[in-house]
């Protein structure tokens, strides 16, 4: 181990600790924000799918984005990354703002995002995939693209970081296949290493963990917490609870648009309005009583 | 049955000059079909805007002829940014609209009568504006076996094949580079790509515009074979021969749009050699077919045989089945 990782690795800890004394409320200020958001809406019509008064995250920590059906996750992600145009809103990513720019400049600045739907690129083998990810390439404009001695080092170079890569997500055996003859959960495997390859500082995955096999969940949440290790923030948005408690430091709960609350695993998960946002707020109420009353009403 | 003119009419215009013609057209389009998947439904509207530069600017304006190809080539991009910009930041089939209702714009002002003194109307423009270019020729005709040109015929296609094989160079150069893998990623999911950092309206815009200048030099060395540009030539039919030939040799592949056109236009004059050859042998009844039906009848003949390609063989011939099991996944 380098000096270097058992540095990041403190730098890590050190953060869980700082995690744990910021108070568990909505819109907190964290004491290191990558990201800070302030009244960001996205309406669709009369539907008001996106509504964060503040949101923050800090750095080098795996902060999860949970919330019931229809609770505007998705949309939250498309707006901040550019891919759909607000209605209102700040927000800014290490110190300098990133509302209403285009989506491939957000990947440039360092927030490289997944989808939830896969978007692999079927008719380019696995390897050509990896490739693309990679930022600044001298062969990517149209004129040095005709003299490969311009750009056939770096391309080299790129190909030895993405089977790099490539190992690390047990996607070695198909690097030459088509990407569209993958599996569901080979998809999203290629989908994050992809995006690795871009670089990021901050790693925005869209349920990384959906369609994935257990026996792969286990070494995809190795891989997250090991992201975080080497320096990444990670914001992730995913339903199994038990991978949330495994491996985030952090949990933002939204439900109607709104963050209706965050902090640790722990808390989260015993926070009254969570558990009555997940599961209605009178899922204690025993149903028999009115299921009674509409028989009795019937036979009347 | 004339065995013999009917294959050296054939093989002849096999590699000949509306062979050149369209298969520069289709190169032109399969970088925006196949490889960006551009629905780019104007490459008649990008040749005739070629083929008029030439012809206005040396008939009617006295230009050189080199000067004037150049000006057709900046008006290729000029048209390219017209289309662009407007339409590539929607989704794919809006492009498609726009460009057949563009092309069709250029053809309707070619051939109207207010403009009748500069682009000729519906007669277009007649002039011996390559005189110079042909005088250049150091053949004479040529005839060996299947194959006969004429001394004119014969120097546009040596240059137009030239220039064949240069654009078909620079296609690979470019399909084999990063520039080509974000074009290809762009065709599967520009999401995707944007999503990784690329500029995806750039890139179209790069590959419309690319792609349209190859379509303009189609429409020079089409009004350089005649001497001459007819407004007619230019209408949507020649984008979908294109297409044809396109996706007949197999999109996204460098010699798929070569050999396509070769195809194409062998099989066109071949059915129509042998169903005339047939007809004035007595060979087929004239009370079933006559001779100036025979036009039509090769387009079927084609048409069918384009039906068994896609049913039999639907990634056309160069192509990958591989390829194209993974679209029904």
């Amino acid at each position: 181990m380098s000096a270097e990782s058992t540095d990041s690795r403190q730098q890590a800890a050190a953060a869980k600790q700082v995690l744990a004394g910021v108070d568990p409320v909505p819109g907190v200020a964290k004491p290191d924000a990558i990201f800070r958001g302030d009244s960001i809406q996205r309406s669709f019509g009369g539907l008001v799918a996106v509504d964060v008064a503040h949101l923050e995250i800090q750095r080098n920590t795996i902060t999860a984005l949970i919330g019931p059906n229809g609770a505007g996750k998705t949309t939250f992600f498309n707006v901040i990354t550019g891919f759909d145009p607000p209605n209102a809103g700040t927000w800014e990513f290490e110190g300098h703002s990133l509302a209403r720019k285009p989506a491939y400049r957000v990947a440039r600045d360092g927030m490289v995002r997944t989808f939830q739907l896969t978007k692999v690129l079927s008719k380019l083998t696995v390897l050509e995939n990896m490739r693309l990810g990679a930022q600044d390439q001298r062969g990517e404009g149209l004129f040095s693209a005709l003299v490969p001695g311009v750009w056939r080092r770096q391309e080299r170079e790129n190909t030895e970081r993405a089977l790099e890569l490539l190992k690390k997500f047990n996607l070695t055996h198909v690097k030459d296949e088509f990407a569209g003859a993958l599996s569901g959960g080979q998809r999203k495997l290629l989908e994050m290493a992809r995006a690795m390859m871009a670089n990021p500082t901050m790693l925005m995955l869209d349920e990384p963990m959906a369609g994935v096999n257990p026996a792969l969940t286990q070494s995809l949440l190795e891989h997250i917490k090991e992201l975080r290790e080497e320096g990444l923030t990670i914001f992730f948005i995913e339903h199994d609870m038990d991978m949330v408690r495994d491996v985030s430091d952090w949990v933002v709960v939204m439900a109607q648009g709104s963050v209706i609350a965050e902090g640790s695993p722990g808390h989260v998960m015993r926070d009254q309005v969570v558990i009555d946002a997940y599961l209605g707020a009178h899922h204690d109420v025993a149903l028999t009583e009115s299921g009674e009353s509409l028989t009795r009403k019937a036979d009347a | 049955m004339d065995w013999l003119s009917i294959f050296q009419n054939s093989f002849t215009q096999m590699v000949g000059v509306a062979a050149v013609v369209y298969c520069l057209a289709a190169l032109g389009l399969n970088i925006q079909f196949g490889y960006a998947g551009l629905l780019n439904f104007g490459q008649a509207g990008f040749a005739a805007i070629g083929a008029y530069a030439v012809a206005v600017l040396v008939v009617t304006a006295g230009w050189p002829l080199w000067l004037a190809i150049l000006m057709g080539v900046v008006g290729a991009i000029i048209f390219g940014l017209l289309l662009g910009v407007p339409t590539l930041r929607l989704r794919a089939d809006y492009l498609a609209i726009v460009t057949i209702a563009a092309a069709e714009i250029v053809r309707q002002v070619a051939r109207s009568v207010t403009l009748n003194d500069y682009l000729g109307g519906s007669d277009g423009i007649t002039g011996k504006y390559a005189a110079d270019w042909y005088a250049l020729n150091p053949f004479d005709g040529f005839e060996w076996f299947i194959f006969r040109f004429s001394k004119n015929d014969l120097w546009v296609v040596i240059n137009g094949w030239i220039l064949v094989a240069i654009v078909a160079l620079i296609t690979w150069l470019l399909m084999r580079s990063p520039w080509g893998r974000v074009l290809k990623g762009i065709r599967e999911d520009e999401d995707a790509v944007r999503s990784l950092g690329k500029n995806v309206y750039l890139y179209k815009m790069q590959a419309l515009i690319l792609g349209g200048v190859i379509g303009a030099l189609a429409g020079v060395i089409f009004a350089m074979a005649a001497q001459s540009v007819q407004p007619d030539n230019y209408s949507t039919t020649l984008t979908f021969y294109v297409y044809v030939i396109v996706i007949l040799g197999g999109a996204a592949r460098v010699f798929g749009p070569i050999v396509g056109a070769m195809i194409f236009w062998f099989l066109l004059v071949f059915i129509s050699e042998v169903l005339n050859n047939a007809v004035r042998g007595g060979f087929i009844s004239s009370d079933i077919l006559s001779t100036d039906q025979i036009g039509q009848v090769r387009f079927m003949l084609v048409g069918l045989g384009l039906m068994l390609l896609m049913i039999f063989r639907p990634q056309g011939i160069f192509g990958d089945k591989k390829e194209l099991a993974l679209d029904e996944r």
